[in-house]
């Protein structure tokens, strides 16, 4: 184990490479530069690539091109390049193509506030590329837990051959604390299946019984295939509407069926809780402060932090709902997540919303009164 | 039956195509296998990378490793293909349209690097697959289902701007010069770097209904009058070269290539044990 001072975008560089990623393919952006800049120091380190692309467009089309051919691969951005990547984002969801797309968030709309935090891009994450789709984004709220979240990504980004989306923001990806790098022995690398039948029989989208994820052939191995974005059927190649809705659908179940194994979350000081706080990222940091200070006055208050934003941890709000009177959602923006809880959650329980969108952070002070207000004692 | 060329090359099962009547894309496409088959390259270490529009449904049909990308990004993904994998041989099939609006700015970067990419657009002067737009190359004055009372814009002349972006091979030929157009592409095929050949096709469907140029065959022979040779080229007068283009090589000019530059960074600098 060692130990080391490390900023929250330089952990997710260190974690990316211990999952084995060997291309980058990115663009200049605030707040997420340093993840580039890292990239472009360390990738030949190892042997492998980085590229600074003409766009962010691009820098997600390459990032998808180099995972064609076998390799880990991974892009960052902020909100006025995730804006921009939601165009490639679908074509390696319908093409699955295992990518990691790092959105460190900003305040938006737009050039918006292109310094300060903000956690208003989780809709964004959910349904930024057009048509119907699921989804895998992950939100850690520590530089270690960036470490481990970055390694997360690249397995499910293998293991379910899809872009996987991790959500940090300004403050967290900014932010430096002391981490314990972990030994080999509690890290888990995953990678993509292979086939194991012949070129001639190898069928680049067909699936086998009992799998929702087919096995991926790298470019360049003798296995040739095609890959479009175009509706296909398990050959690949283009195919008309009646194989539209078996595709779509398997692609949305290969995520939403393995909600239990995708989704993680931190329960803190739930086990007596009247009042839960759901928070994540940056402001999760000031809901534990807050729920430390009001604990000492006596309130049964918790938090639920999903660390897998979406799929949802729909079956964990459900249980929350049950055990508590009151849930407030709070996040930086006008009330994004919120809209998920309360679909959850609403029927059971009362469920609120603060957020604010100046890009100063939610103090634990403002917390604690959001709470004692809204308190029935 | 289906030619040795076909049938070594063509995945039978995604054929017929679903280019119109006439359409240019078939030869061009056929030059590009050719020019492999000249090459004797590898089926397995090819890579052919496609954008959106009619011609970019060229790599579907094709037995390679096939990348059928979104609109104007086929050299973006491609980018990423080749610095991952510098052994394959990757050669991106695009359009007027998909390489010069949507895509302009991947295909200027492509030049700059010198990346080691073989790019064919085949130009028909129009959006095909959207009923006949008018495009970066239609020339002025022209007529396209969005510019009825003709093209106001100046067009593109796509090799002039593929060489002053930095590629350090550039061609045009066309779909009735099909023998030279394999000629070119497999000399771009040749050239370690980025390599651009517009090949001028026909689209008679849309481009040649709007503008009335007459049957598929008026269209070819339009093709083949239009085109002028390098040398005949300075003779010609003003007034003659209007409507005309010339084909052949244009720039074949070796320099330092994208990969191979990369490669030596992580010659320099890869750690002991590195994988």
């Amino acid at each position: 184990m060692t130990i080391k001072l490390m900023q929250g975008n330089e952990a997710c560089v260190e974690g990316a490479l211990r999952a084995g990623m060997r291309f980058y393919a990115g663009y200049p952006i605030t707040p997420s530069t340093e993840i580039a800049e890292i990239a472009s120091v360390e990738l030949p380190k190892y042997g492998g690539k980085f590229i600074q692309m003409e766009d962010e467009i691009s820098g997600m089309a390459a990032a998808i091109g180099a995972s064609l051919t076998g390799i880990k691969s991974m892009t960052a951005t902020s909100g006025p390049g995730f804006s921009l990547k939601q165009e490639n984002l679908g074509f390696a969801i319908i093409g699955e193509i295992p990518c990691v797309v790092v959105n460190v968030q900003r305040g938006g709309p737009s050039t918006g506030l292109p310094t300060a935090p903000s956690q208003g891009d989780i809709m964004q994450a959910r349904w930024g590329t057009h048509g119907d789709h699921s989804i895998i984004a992950l939100y850690p709220n520590s530089v270690r837990e960036i470490y481990d979240t970055t390694i997360r990504a690249f397995n499910l980004a293998e293991k379910y051959r899809t872009p996987v989306i991790l959500l940090l923001d300004e403050i967290i990806g900014h932010m430096r604390e002391k981490i314990e790098i972990p030994d080999d022995s509690e890290i888990e690398i995953i990678n993509r299946k292979k086939p194991t039948c012949s070129p001639k029989e190898y069928k680049a989208y067909k699936v086998k019984d009992g799998d929702m994820v087919p096995e991926m052939a790298p470019f360049g191995s003798g296995y040739r295939f095609h890959v479009t974005g175009l509706v296909h059927g398990e050959t690949g190649f283009p195919a008309g509407s009646d194989k539209s809705e078996s595709l779509l659908n398997r692609l949305i179940r290969k995520i939403e069926d393995n909600v239990d194994d995708i989704c993680t979350y931190d329960e803190y000081m739930l086990e007596d809780a009247d009042t839960a706080i759901v928070s994540f990222g940056c402001t999760s940091r000031s809901a534990i402060a807050a729920i430390k200070n009001l604990r000492k006055e006596g309130y049964k208050i918790g938090m639920f932090r999903p660390i897998t934003i979406w799929p949802s941890p729909e079956k964990k709000l459900i249980e929350l709902s049950k055990k508590v009177n009151r849930i407030v959602v709070v996040e930086m923006n006008a009330g994004q997540y919120f809209l998920e809880v309360d679909r959850i959650a609403g029927k059971n329980t009362q469920v609120e919303k603060y957020g604010r969108l100046n890009g100063e952070i939610i103090t634990p002070d403002e917390i604690i009164s959001v709470i004692k207000e809204g308190h029935n004692a | 039956m289906p030619s040795n060329i076909v049938k070594k090359y063509y995945r039978s099962n995604t054929l017929p195509h679903i280019w119109c009547h006439g359409c240019g894309n078939g030869i061009v496409t056929r030059c590009i296998v050719k020019a492999i088959d000249a090459l004797g390259l590898d089926k397995n270490d090819v890579c052919v990378v496609s954008g959106i529009g009619c011609s970019s449904r060229a790599s579907g049909y094709l037995d390679f490793n096939t990348l059928h990308t979104t609109h104007g990004r086929a050299l973006a993904f491609a980018t990423g293909v080749k610095l991952a994998n510098p052994k394959l041989h990757v050669i991106v099939i695009t359009g007027d349209g998909d390489s010069s609006a949507i895509g302009g700015n991947h295909l200027i970067h492509a030049c700059r690097r010198n990346i080691d990419i073989t790019t064919i657009v085949f130009n028909n002067n129009i959006y095909g697959m959207t009923g006949g737009q008018y495009s970066p190359t239609t020339p002025t004055g022209e007529k396209g289902t969005t510019a009825p009372y003709g093209n106001i814009d100046p067009n593109f002349d796509l090799c002039s701007l593929a060489k002053a972006a930095g590629a350090s091979y550039v061609a045009r030929g066309t779909a009735y010069g099909a023998v030279q157009l394999q000629k070119l592409i497999e000399n771009g095929l040749k050239n370690k770097g980025f390599s651009f050949i517009e090949a001028i096709t026909a689209c008679p469907t849309y481009y040649g209904r709007k503008n009335k140029k007459g049957s598929v065959v008026n269209m070819m022979e339009l093709v083949r009058d239009s085109a002028v040779v390098n040398n005949a080229w300075e003779k010609l007068s003003d007034e003659q070269k209007q409507g005309k283009f010339i084909v052949g090589e244009f720039y074949n000019e070796p320099r330092p290539e994208y990969t191979e530059q990369y490669d030596k960074i992580i010659a320099q600098y890869r750690k002991e044990g590195g994988l």
